[in-house]
């Protein structure tokens, strides 16, 4: 459906994105994870039409859409701050976009009522938009994005503004209606908790390039790089040295550590990262016996529900780990990670 | 118990001195003409009331003002759109030029189109030269287009300041969300920007109608005999036809309808939709790419060059030009650079116009401009905490303080001249009440700087200060003035040229002996001879350039981002 083909653009002089490619497909919902200023947004507004690329094309079904002007394109784009029209009420933020096709005002009223309803804000219709919460807004600007029925769905940041459990309960309903709608969509986020909720295809966009594309669950399992497992949050990272090949030994300032999961090929003296995932600890009492082991002292314990988040330090080095059962803060403790469940990356 | 009464006085206190001050100057004067308007209804006396004169004069100023406005909005929305979305090469020095006229004297404005196109200007000067005629031929001066020229040039920059304000801060997520629902250029427009632009459009058209409305000076000078505003009538029937009682009409019937449209243009401008529709940030300004927008901002840069650069270039260079012929040597055109305008300014040789010599004028302006920018500000300054202060006692007195800013200054002066002009007022020397007059002309362009500096000091600070041990003076020097500094330092800047380049209230309250550089300039330039005609031009650039070094203040003490108005 949508191909993006190597995407160029600059701001103040310095490149910002460089090269970016790929393609969204039928009902896929793509979701673009970076850091703020990692240039989702400017992305995002390449291909909605709002700005320019200085170089690469964008295509639809085979056909070149990069002169085409935003208004005719056929997307559509729910803003970070939603930018529903101050000086319009509910009814007619939503029913804009169908008025600017030209459709006969009852299709327009019917269609408007819909939208409405699919984002189960019916009865809000009369309504000014300054009046409405956070939360109402943000699904009227849904309604408004989705009503004049666009080839592509584009959300800026549509929950960036809202509180943290009104956005875990709207993740649930955009999924739904992202779903029910089967329509395209990408969605830029600097938030990993909405982007695994919401993707099909997770993209972490870093440095002006797709640092990695994929399943969730492969992200999950493979981060490409150590940047990518620590911007998804999935551990500790140690810096080590590729002490030897086959088994894969290496030497950190906590010890040696034997890595069965290799992703690519490493040179001995070459610089990585461990990944110590916090589920993958392994406690004991006494003294460390040979690799994958070293002694800890608990700084902190805190109760999470279902289990214990541990902070331990080593020397200068904090790690956490989970535990399932409390910890004495203070006390020395014996921590190892099988080397099944460690993953080798890539340094930055 | 005890320290809320210490409070109520303190705050009256601080009401006391605005008060008294509004009182004197303002309310009495304003009863005075009161009582002479309705004495003479009531009494009937034919000769003095002709309410056909009434209506015919209040139509044509109604018809004018209307006129002008259109006019300029026409020249500039185009400039504000320009303003609010190009960068381009001279932008700075534009905007700058663009901001000279509204603080131009309305004499001096006169003079420049004068020696743009009147009988004596370069437009004149150059078709007699080019086709060796005896007579000027063009005759542009004396007529409507003049007097709606001159006023396009002096209110333009309220529409670009104003409208290209907002047009900046628009928030350009709203017009792109409606390109992304399929509105072309046009629909957006005119669904988007205009209406959202509305308070802005409307508020700034509604100020350029009031200063056109009360616009006496061009009118007097470039209208000619034909054309009379309110502002006009009332002065020539005061001071030269001594009909006082329809004087005193005529300023009724103009204050009436003055804070009718003052309190429309209050409602009109109050922003509508909150802060949704602005954004905080000022969208980024871009070079014109297409054809069509350079052909645009090269068209706007050209219209706004000749109507604003020109004039005042016109009236540099006409000043320190002979192109006359001297008397007695006809048709013998001696053209050349000369300084002799400016020279006979230190001169009593005009004896006949004024009994002392021209620079005179210069010194006395000078002295009742600090005078009236020390009085206005410390009023404004009193004003503006006094209204800030916002309890029971400033509901009440609000609109007392308020009702000043509708008055014009022609009505000032007539009643300056109603209450002071006898014992025991004429006692003092009369000139001296000029300052006084020029404060409340400048009071409301001093509390429109100050107050929404002042309102917008979060009342935490001064708390803050407040828990730290700051008593009120320590808090005012430590927290509002640093704060109040750049607003203060415009505020004066607004005052002094203000009062330089007042005229109405000056007209009726200078005397031979103490003309102001606007007066003495206005009589020059109705007497014959190239001598006083190049004595008005050369005074004109004078106050012409203190005027350009007060807009260069105003520009760079102006907080970035912030507006005037």
């Amino acid at each position: 459906m949508l191909e993006i083909r190597d995407i160029h653009k600059s701001y103040e002089g310095k490149p910002l994105l460089e090269g970016i490619s790929f393609t969204v497909r039928e009902g896929e919902t793509v979701c673009l994870l970076g850091e703020s200023g990692s240039g989702k947004s400017t992305l995002l507004r390449i291909i909605a039409g709002l700005e320019e690329a200085e170089a690469g094309s964008l295509w639809w079904n085979g056909e070149e859409i990069s002169a085409v002007p935003a208004h005719k394109r056929g997307f559509g784009l729910m803003f970070q701050d939603y930018a529903l029209f101050p000086h319009r009420n509910v009814q007619a933020n939503v029913a804009f976009g169908l008025r600017m096709q030209g459709l006969p005002s009852a299709e327009v009223e019917a269609r408007t009522r819909a939208a409405l309803a699919m984002v189960r804000m019916d009865g809000f219709e009369g309504r000014a938009v300054a009046e409405l919460s956070g939360g109402e807004q943000q699904r009227v600007a849904l309604a408004r994005a989705l009503a004049p029925d666009p080839r592509l769905l584009m959300l800026d940041e549509p929950l960036g503004a809202l509180d943290h459990a009104l956005r875990k309960q709207l993740i649930g309903e955009l999924r739904r209606i992202l779903h029910d709608s089967r329509k395209p969509a990408i969605y830029v986020t600097h938030d990993r908790e909405e982007a695994f909720g919401l993707a099909d295809t997770l993209m972490l966009l870093h440095g002006g390039r797709i640092a990695q594309a994929g399943s969730t669950a492969e992200l999950f399992r493979h981060p490409v790089n150590a940047w990518a497992a620590g911007f998804l949050g999935l551990g500790s990272l140690l810096s080590g040295v590729v002490l030897s090949l086959a088994p894969l030994r290496v030497g950190t300032a906590l010890g040696v550590f034997r890595v069965s999961d290799c992703a690519r090929a490493w040179q001995p003296g070459e610089k990585v990262q461990l990944l110590l995932r916090p589920r993958e600890a392994r406690v004991f009492a006494g003294q460390p016996e040979g690799e994958n082991q070293f002694t800890a002292r608990v700084r902190d314990c805190l109760f999470m529900g279902e289990n214990y988040q541990t902070e331990l330090r080593v020397d200068d080095y904090s790690l956490t780990i989970q535990t399932e059962l409390p910890l004495g803060v203070g006390a020395d403790l014996v921590v190892g990670f099988p080397p099944d469940k460690l993953s080798c990356l890539e340094a930055e | 118990m005890k320290a809320k009464r210490g409070k109520f006085w303190w705050k009256a206190l601080l009401w006391l001195l605005p008060a008294a001050f509004l009182l004197v100057f303002f309310y009495q004067p304003l009863a005075a003409i009161l009582r002479l308007a309705f004495s003479a209804r009531l009494a009937g006396e034919g000769q003095s009331f002709q309410p056909a004169m009434v209506v015919e004069t209040f139509g044509f100023t109604l018809w004018q003002a209307l006129l002008s406005t259109l006019l300029t909005l026409a020249v500039g929305l185009p400039a504000a759109y320009l303003f609010s979305h190009f960068e381009f090469p001279g932008r700075k020095f534009l905007r700058l030029i663009t901001l000279l006229p509204f603080i131009l004297p309305t004499v001096v404005t006169a003079v420049c189109f004068n020696s743009l196109l009147g009988p004596r200007g370069w437009l004149n000067l150059g078709l007699m030269a080019l086709f060796n005629l005896s007579e000027p031929p063009v005759h542009i001066l004396d007529s409507l287009p003049a007097i709606l020229l001159a006023h396009v040039f002096y209110n333009s920059s309220l529409i670009i300041r104003i409208v290209g304000g907002a047009w900046s801060r628009l928030d350009r997520k709203l017009t792109q969300a409606a390109r992304m629902l399929g509105a072309d250029a046009w629909h957006t427009f005119w669904e988007l920007t205009l209406p959202l632009l509305l308070p802005a459009i409307g508020g700034a058209s509604l100020l350029v109608f009031l200063f056109d409305f009360t616009s006496f000076g061009v009118v007097l000078m470039l209208g000619g005999p034909r054309f009379a505003t309110l502002e006009v009538e009332i002065y020539t029937q005061a001071l030269y036809l001594f009909n006082l009682p329809l004087a005193g009409v005529l300023s009724v019937v103009q204050l009436a309808f003055t804070l009718l449209v003052a309190w429309l243009q209050n409602r009109v401008s109050l922003p509508r939709y909150g802060k949704a529709a602005m954004s905080s940030e000022r969208a980024n300004l871009r070079r014109p790419k297409t054809r069509a927008e350079k052909a645009f901002t090269l068209a706007v840069v050209i219209m706004l060059a000749a109507l604003t650069l020109l004039p005042l270039l016109s009236l540099v260079t006409r000043s320190v030009v002979s192109l006359e012929a001297d008397r007695g040597a006809r048709g013998e055109v001696q053209a050349g650079f000369t300084l002799r305008y400016y020279r006979e300014l230190f001169r009593n040789t005009s004896g006949s116009i004024f009994y002392v010599p021209p620079v005179t004028a210069v010194r006395n302006s000078l002295l009742y401009a600090g005078a009236a920018m020390l009085i206005a500000n410390l009023l404004g300054l009193l004003t503006s905490y006094a209204l800030q202060a916002s309890g029971r006692l400033g509901r009440w007195l609000e609109p007392l303080f308020i009702l000043p800013l509708g008055a014009s200054a022609v009505t000032l002066g007539l009643g300056f001249v109603m209450v002071f002009r006898r014992p025991p007022w004429d006692a003092f020397s009369f000139p001296m009440l000029i300052p006084f007059a020029h404060a409340l002309v400048a009071l409301p362009l001093v509390l429109r700087t100050l107050l929404p500096t002042l309102r917008g000091i979060p009342d935490s600070l001064r708390q803050a200060a407040g828990t730290l041990g700051a008593g009120w003076a320590r808090v005012f020097r430590e927290v509002d003035l640093p704060v109040m500094l750049r607003s203060l330092l415009v505020s004066m800047v607004f005052a002094f040229t203000v009062s330089l380049g007042e005229f109405g209230a000056s007209s009726f309250l200078s005397t031979g002996q103490n003309p102001t550089i606007p007066v003495a300039i206005f009589r020059y330039i109705s007497q014959p001879g190239a001598l006083n005609y190049g004595q008005a031009l050369a005074m004109s650039t004078i106050l012409l350039l203190v005027c350009a070094a007060g807009s260069v203040l105003i520009e760079k003490a102006r907080l970035p981002g912030e507006e005037l108005f």
